[in-house]
Formats: C-alpha cells, sequence, structure tokens
C-alpha cells in the first residue's frame, strides 16, 4: 500500500499526483515509470515520474484522465492508499552532453519531459523546450521548464502564446532556425509523438520518444507493451519506453492501442452509474 | 539435473521404524492384500462438464471421509515404498495413507507437512501420474495406482476447512536476515522452512500479491485463491515478513539489500519470460502470450469485468497454440469466457503432450476441440489490425528430439486458414531475466537459467541460492518445492556453520 501525499488539479483533466514511495525516489532516475494500480478492483496503469524528492522520499506522477482508472486517480485524496505503487520500471533517459536537444511535449509530456530537461540541461546541453497545448489555460508548469530552457516555445491553437500551429511545423521551422540541432526528444500522445518524428526525419535529427503502449505487469512478464522497432519485437516496460522515433511501427502501435476501446467506454459508463447516479 | 534415484539411508530407516508400529502391523493384517486389490479406485466427484465450463468454480469437489477410507485401504503399505522415491520432495506417503484409513485425518496432515508444507496445493497441482502414481505397486499390479494426489487433497482440506492449522513452535530468533526473492512457491517454501527455523525471513514480491504463478498462472476452477491466502497467513504467523510491489534489481538489487543487512539471498524468481513462435502477425490485437492472458484473467479478475476495471478479449473463436498445462488453462479460460469454438493446436500428438492428463480429460469433457500434428505459420489481420485467422500447416513425427520426443515435421503443400479472432500462445516460458540482468557476477545459462550446484541449489555467489522455475524454465510447482527445501537445508547449514561477518552500521 502506497499513501498520497497530494493530489492536486493542474488544468482541466491534468492532475498532479504525489505518493510516499521512499524506496522509488531513492532509485529513480530520468525517463523512468511507476506501475499504479487506483484501487483493488483496478488496472495496473504506467505513469511517467514527473518529480521526485528523495529526502521526503516522494514521486510526482502527472495524470491525464482519460477511462476509468485515471478518473478513480482523479478523486484520491491526501491520505488514501492505492494497492499498486511499484517502480522504478523502464530504462532511464539517456543523458549526455550532446549539445543543442529540443525537448518537445503535449498534454502529459509536459510533465514527463521536465526531468528529462532538467538533467539534460545539467549535462550541459543547450535545451529548447518546444510545448503544446491546445488552448492558453491548458499550460502547466510553464516556470518550471522555462528555468531549464535556453528557448522555450509553445505551439498552441489560440492566439494566446502567437504560435497559431500544430507542433510539428514548429518542430521543423526550430531546426531550419537552428544552425544544429543534435537530439530530438518528443513525449505525448501517439499522434504527437508520431508526427513529430516524421517532422524531424527529412533532417536526419536523431529522435527519441517515449512510447505509452497498454501494460498490464510492467516487468517483461506479459507482452502487452510489444511494439516493433527496426523490425525487431521489443517490450516497452523493459526495453524502452524510450526508442528511436524514425523505427517505431507507429501504426501497429496505434491499432494495439486501441485494443480495448468499446470495453473502456463499456467500463467507465459502468463505473459512472454507480458513482454518480 | 541429478534425480533421486535411492533413498538416503537415514529416510530408510525411519521408513522403516514406522512401518514396524504395532498399529501399522495390525492394519496391515485387518485387511488381505487380495482384498485391498479387489476395491476399484475411488472416483474423484466432479462438477458436470456442461455446468462448470461456464464458470471459474473448482471442477473437482473432493473425496468425502467415507471415499477417502475406501481409498486408502487401497494402498498396501509396502516395505520398500517407491512412492516416496517419486515424489520429489519426498512425502512419507505410507504413513498418511494409514492415518486416514483409520480416521486420523489432522495426524495425517501433520505428517504430511512435515515433508510438504502446503499439501492443499501440491493435491491438486501435482502431476501425481508421472510421479508417485506412476510407480505405486497398486498400479504394478492392478494397472490402477492409489488416488495418492486425491487423498493429499482430502486430508489438506480437512485441516483448512476444520480451522485447525497446526502451527509449530518457532525456536529464538537467531538474528539472520534471510531475503526470499519472489513469492512464488519456491520462495513461499524457503521462506516457510527458515522461518521455523527461527531466521528473519523478508519475502520480496514484485506484485502485488502473494504467489506467483499460483495466483498468476493458475485458474480459479483449479486452485481456488483462498487456499493461496491461507499459506501466506500461515508464513506471517511463522514469522516471515511479506514485502508486496518491490521489484528486486529495480526498486533494490541484490547489491543494496546485502548493504542493507541482508545475510543470505534465494532467488525464485521464475520462469516469467514468454515465449514466441516469431512467426508473422503475432503482434495483431487479439494475439496474447498465455502470461498476459492469464495475468488479466487470474490475478486482475478480467472475467468479472466491468466489475474488475481489467478488460480481456472476449474472442469468439479461440484458438491456443501449445500442448501443456497453460495451454489447457488458458483454452478452458476461453471457453469459460464465451468462446464458441475454443481449440487447442499443437504440433505433436496426445501422446507427446506435456499437460496433466486429468486437465486433458477435463477438457475433452468440456468440448475443447483438439488440432494435433498442426502449427500456426502466419496470422491474418483485418483493417483494424486484429486478428482474423491463422493459416496452419499439418505435421507429421519423425525421430526424436533433445526432449524424447518425436520431431514435428512439416507436410509440405498441407496448409489451411483457421478463422479465430483470439489466439493465445502457450509453448512455454523462459527464466525471468530481470536478476541475472541487475546481478553481472551471477552465472547463467545459455537458455538465461541462473546456475546451480544441484545438490545444494547454491549459485557460483557466496550466500545466494535459487531455485524453481528460475534455475530450470518453466516446470512444476511441486518440482520447485522439492528445490526450495534442498536450499533452505543448506542456507541453513551456511548461516549455522560459517562465520558470517556482519556489518555495523
Amino acid at each position: 500500500m502506497a499513501t498520497i501525499l497530494k493530489r492536486e488539479r493542474l488544468v482541466p483533466n491534468i492532475h498532479l499526483l504525489q505518493v510516499h514511495a521512499p524506496e522509488i525516489s531513492r532509485k529513480c532516475k530520468p525517463g523512468q515509470f511507476v506501475i499504479i494500480m487506483p484501487d483493488e478492483r483496478g488496472e495496473r496503469i504506467p505513469l511517467t515520474i514527473a518529480d521526485w524528492d528523495r529526502e521526503k522520499g516522494s514521486i510526482t506522477t502527472v495524470v491525464l484522465v482519460v477511462g476509468t482508472s485515471t478518473h478513480k486517480l482523479s478523486l484520491l485524496k491526501e491520505g488514501d492508499e492505492v494497492p499498486v505503487f511499484v517502480g522504478p520500471l523502464g530504462k532511464p533517459s539517456e543523458i549526455e552532453k550532446y549539445g543543442t536537444v529540443v525537448c518537445a511535449g503535449g498534454c502529459f509530456g509536459i510533465g514527463a519531459l521536465y526531468p528529462i530537461a532538467r538533467a539534460l540541461k545539467k549535462a550541459g546541453n543547450r535545451i529548447i523546450t518546444l510545448l503544446d497545448v491546445k488552448a492558453n489555460y491548458l499550460m502547466y508548469w510553464e516556470e518550471r521548464l522555462r528555468e531549464v530552457s535556453d528557448k522555450f516555445f509553445v505551439s498552441a491553437r489560440d492566439s494566446y502564446y502567437n504560435c497559431k500551429d500544430f507542433m510539428p511545423y514548429v518542430l521543423q521551422d526550430i531546426i531550419k532556425e537552428e544552425k544544429r540541432v543534435d537530439r530530438v526528444i518528443s513525449i505525448g500522445c501517439t499522434y504527437l509523438m508520431s508526427a513529430c518524428s516524421e517532422a524531424t526525419r527529412p533532417h536526419g535529427v536523431k529522435t527519441l520518444v517515449s512510447l505509452n503502449p497498454i501494460m498490464v505487469d510492467g516487468t517483461g512478464m506479459c507482452g502487452a507493451c510489444r511494439v516493433t522497432v527496426g523490425g525487431k519485437t521489443k517490450f516497452a516496460c523493459v526495453d524502452g519506453p524510450e526508442f528511436d522515433g524514425h523505427l517505431v511501427d507507429w501504426e501497429e502501435l496505434f491499432a494495439r492501442r486501441k485494443s480495448y476501446f468499446e470495453d473502456e467506454i463499456q467500463s467507465l459508463c459502468y463505473w459512472e452509474k454507480i458513482n454518480f447516479p | 539435473m541429478t534425480e533421486k534415484k535411492e533413498l538416503s539411508p537415514e529416510v530408510k530407516e525411519y521408513l522403516r521404524k514406522e512401518f514396524s508400529q504395532e498399529w501399522r502391523k495390525k492394519l496391515r493384517k485387518s485387511l488381505s492384500v487380495k482384498e485391498r486389490m479387489k476395491i476399484s479406485r475411488q472416483k474423484m466427484p466432479e462438477r458436470e462438464p456442461e455446468e462448470r465450463n461456464k464458470d471459474f468454480n473448482e471442477v473437482n469437489l473432493g473425496l468425502n471421509e467415507k471415499l477417502a477410507k475406501r481409498e486408502a485401504r487401497r494402498c498396501l503399505d509396502c516395505a520398500n515404498p517407491q512412492c516416496v522415491l517419486g515424489c520429489p520432495v519426498g512425502i512419507d506417503i505410507p504413513t498418511f495413507i494409514k492415518l486416514i484409513e483409520i480416521g486420523d485425518f489432522l495426524q495425517s496432515v501433520k505428517k504430511m507437512k512435515e515433508t510438504n508444507s502446503r499439501p492443499a496445493i501440491c493435491g491438486r497441482v501435482c502431476p501425481q501420474e508421472i510421479q508417485c502414481e506412476d510407480v505405486c505397486t497398486m498400479k504394478k499390479a492392478t494397472g490402477v495406482p492409489v488416488a495418492i494426489g486425491n487423498l493429499e487433497r482430502f486430508v489438506s482440506d480437512c485441516e483448512r476447512i476444520n480451522g485447525e492449522v497446526f502451527i509449530p513452535q518457532i525456536p529464538p530468533s537467531t538474528g539472520y536476515k534471510v531475503a526470499v526473492i519472489g513469492a512464488g512457491p519456491a520462495g513461499l517454501t524457503v521462506a516457510g522452512e527458515l522461518a521455523r527455523k527461527g531466521h528473519k525471513v523478508t519475502i520480496f514480491e514484485a506484485l502485488h500479491v502473494a504467489g506467483g504463478v499460483l495466483i498468476y498462472g493458475i485458474p480459479e476452477f483449479r486452485l481456488p485463491k483462498d487456499i493461496l491466502q491461507s499459506e501466506v497467513e500461515y508464513l506471517k504467523k511463522l514469522g516471515a515478513e511479506l514485502k508486496i510491489n518491490f521489484i528486486v534489481g529495480l526498486t533494490a538489487t541484490i547489491e543494496d539489500l546485502k548493504n542493507d543487512g541482508y545475510d543470505v539471498f534465494f532467488v525464485g524468481t521464475g520462469a516469467g519470460l514468454p515465449n514466441w513462435m516469431r512467426i508473422p502477425g503475432e503482434n495483431l490485437v487479439g494475439v496474447y502470450s498465455a502470461n498476459e492472458y492469464l495475468t488479466r484473467v487470474n490475478l486482475m479478475k478480467a472475467y468479472a469485468f466491468p466489475e474488475y476495471d481489467t478488460p480481456v478479449y472476449l474472442g469468439r473463436r479461440a484458438a491456443v497454440i501449445g500442448g501443456g498445462n497453460v495451454a489447457m488453462d488458458s483454452v478452458r479460460i476461453a471457453q469459460r469466457l464465451g468462446a464458441e469454438q475454443a481449440t487447442i493446436v499443437y504440433r505433436r500428438s496426445r501422446v507427446e503432450m506435456p499437460a496433466r492428463t486429468e486437465e486433458v480429460k477435463h477438457a475433452e469433457e468440456e468440448g475443447i476441440e483438439f488440432h494435433f500434428l498442426t502449427a500456426p505459420i502466419r496470422y491474418i489481420g483485418d483493417e483494424k489490425g486484429q486478428v482474423k485467422a491463422m493459416e496452419c500447416i499439418r505435421m507429421e513425427l519423425g525421430e526424436p528430439d533433445s526432449s524424447g520426443r518425436r520431431r514435428p515435421i512439416p507436410i509440405e503443400g498441407s496448409e489451411f486458414t483457421m478463422e479465430v479472432d483470439l489466439v493465445v500462445v502457450a509453448i512455454g516460458q523462459s527464466p525471468n531475466p530481470l536478476i541475472p540482468k541487475t546481478t553481472p557476477q551471477l552465472k547463467v545459462g545459455k537458455w538465461g537459467n541462473v546456475e546451480v550446484d544441484w545438490d545444494t541449489m547454491a549459485t557460483n555467489m557466496e550466500g545466494v541460492y535459487a531455485g524453481g522455475d528460475i534455475i530450470r524454465g518453466g516446470a512444476t510447482v511441486i518440482l520447485a518445492m522439492g528445490d526450495a527445501r534442498i536450499a533452505a537445508a543448506e542456507i541453513d547449514k551456511y548461516l549455522n556453520n560459517k562465520k558470517v561477518r556482519r556489518k555495523k552500521k
């Protein structure tokens, strides 16, 4: 059982969840994730670690509310307990001095990018951060990310940020503007990551993505999270979650993420009927 | 792999002493061998196939007192009991059976628990037909062995139902800390044995419940989960600590735990790596590894969706590839979840199937179709990326391969297509790679199995022992328990004889 230290809404449908997990916070590195189960009947789902406090013994994650499991997480209060909070899982991000790195993220990816951008900055890289939000009121952690960035861009669908364009186009412009971009890290929904990878492909810039397939155990035991990278089957939970975006079979990942589409709707309706009669 | 060829002199002496006791002599005289041989094997009461193949309640109902006593009379109480040699943990089978015959069921369980701490589990999942019952004298004489497994299950259920679980007295704490990695059959057994000796045992389990393959692999209708619950409670009463949601190798490595003061380690992390055929279409939606399918259903209770949140694909036409116990479990689950047609596709013939005989019989009764001498060559998907058909090829059997079984050879030109919307690949499991990956000094074999000295279960690292599927690949619960008993005895010796210098914090 793990105790919830804090749960607060950052922006509509995105919540911050802070959990007491000293064993995980002792060991975790940027890019790793945890598996959480909201209650005894819940699913086991992966959440990227967005921050940690090694002294306090806490792990912070950012949750996008979509179906039953994430709805349950969004209703947790300080002092509640969850039956599963296990980690740190996955291979940590590769953190070295590469030169200029673009960190491109959207929705829950903004939180997931933060520890990676912070570590890359510390390793001596020049960080260009590009965040994608559908509207200005969906932006969160802007200050945190600005602090670890040398340049900061936002692509949005309203005119608040002076940039009304879809992220991959902005990314292409940045690559053209900069004399040289050594690496791109893209974290967000599947479509965003695949579009960013396509945007960087003609420029030959190495692009890493943090894949988000469905998971069950998270330790390499079941193969639910299998993805095809470079023609070979890999398990995202132990071989990833980061992979070369130019080698990922995106079509297969899209299809596999839709495996339980109808069940997810049925589950949410069932849960809502019981909890909000 | 060393198998016992001869009972040790101590065991022979012990058996002889039990055999010569007055009550045993009297019991043998009470009914002649001829009379005993006339009694037919008592049938295990089972639920009707058409009723039981729709739910997850246990198939076998268990012997009652009358049937158990009558079955116990069939045992001839041999002077040289081969059954003890056939049992991987060396249970004193004649004594526990003769205690049933005189009606002292609780004493029978006590006797059983001297060597096998979880008879309720073994009585249900052991492949008795290739172990104790295979070498039973009754089998040689009449062709039908004594139903040793059913009797084991009977006495253990007696104990559990009556609530009189016997807790042995624990000696004072030795002060040594033992880290048992994995709460599966091997780990739970080691924990029990060492806790009984007064050592401070902590079991580390990656999942959120203990049991390993007993909880995620074997379905409810073969092994009810509340039995496991009692087993874990028993261990806690012996003083063992269980840390769930703790993945040794990630949350902390063996090295980290050494620094935390653990004196000795037992690695029982099992064979949780699924084997794939690596044929086209294996990543289509609806194609599962048996591990994932079973974990969703057994551990996450997907059969109770949407009351439980984890879904599992409900196929109309399900095909399970493989012929072992895991394949049997998977196909029977698919049927219970509503498949109109649930099929086993196995590349050899019925005779070569490694599954437990009783499981194959139950599966046939429940209406499972068997396609022998068949193997898939690719899966075909629809425009949404979901599996809709499977192309197969027929096989014939050639010369025996390294496993001793005849090698399947594809018959050219025999390809055909089968309509399927759910496939479960149950062709075996390999040792879990996590501990080998995170403990670089550990010697590991070609197939990822941790290498041990088979007489002591010791690895090449001092103070690190291993047993169960992690050293064998996917095998059985009872073999894991046999390894665990050897390892526990060696660990106890290691802690008592060797001077272990403990770091002062």
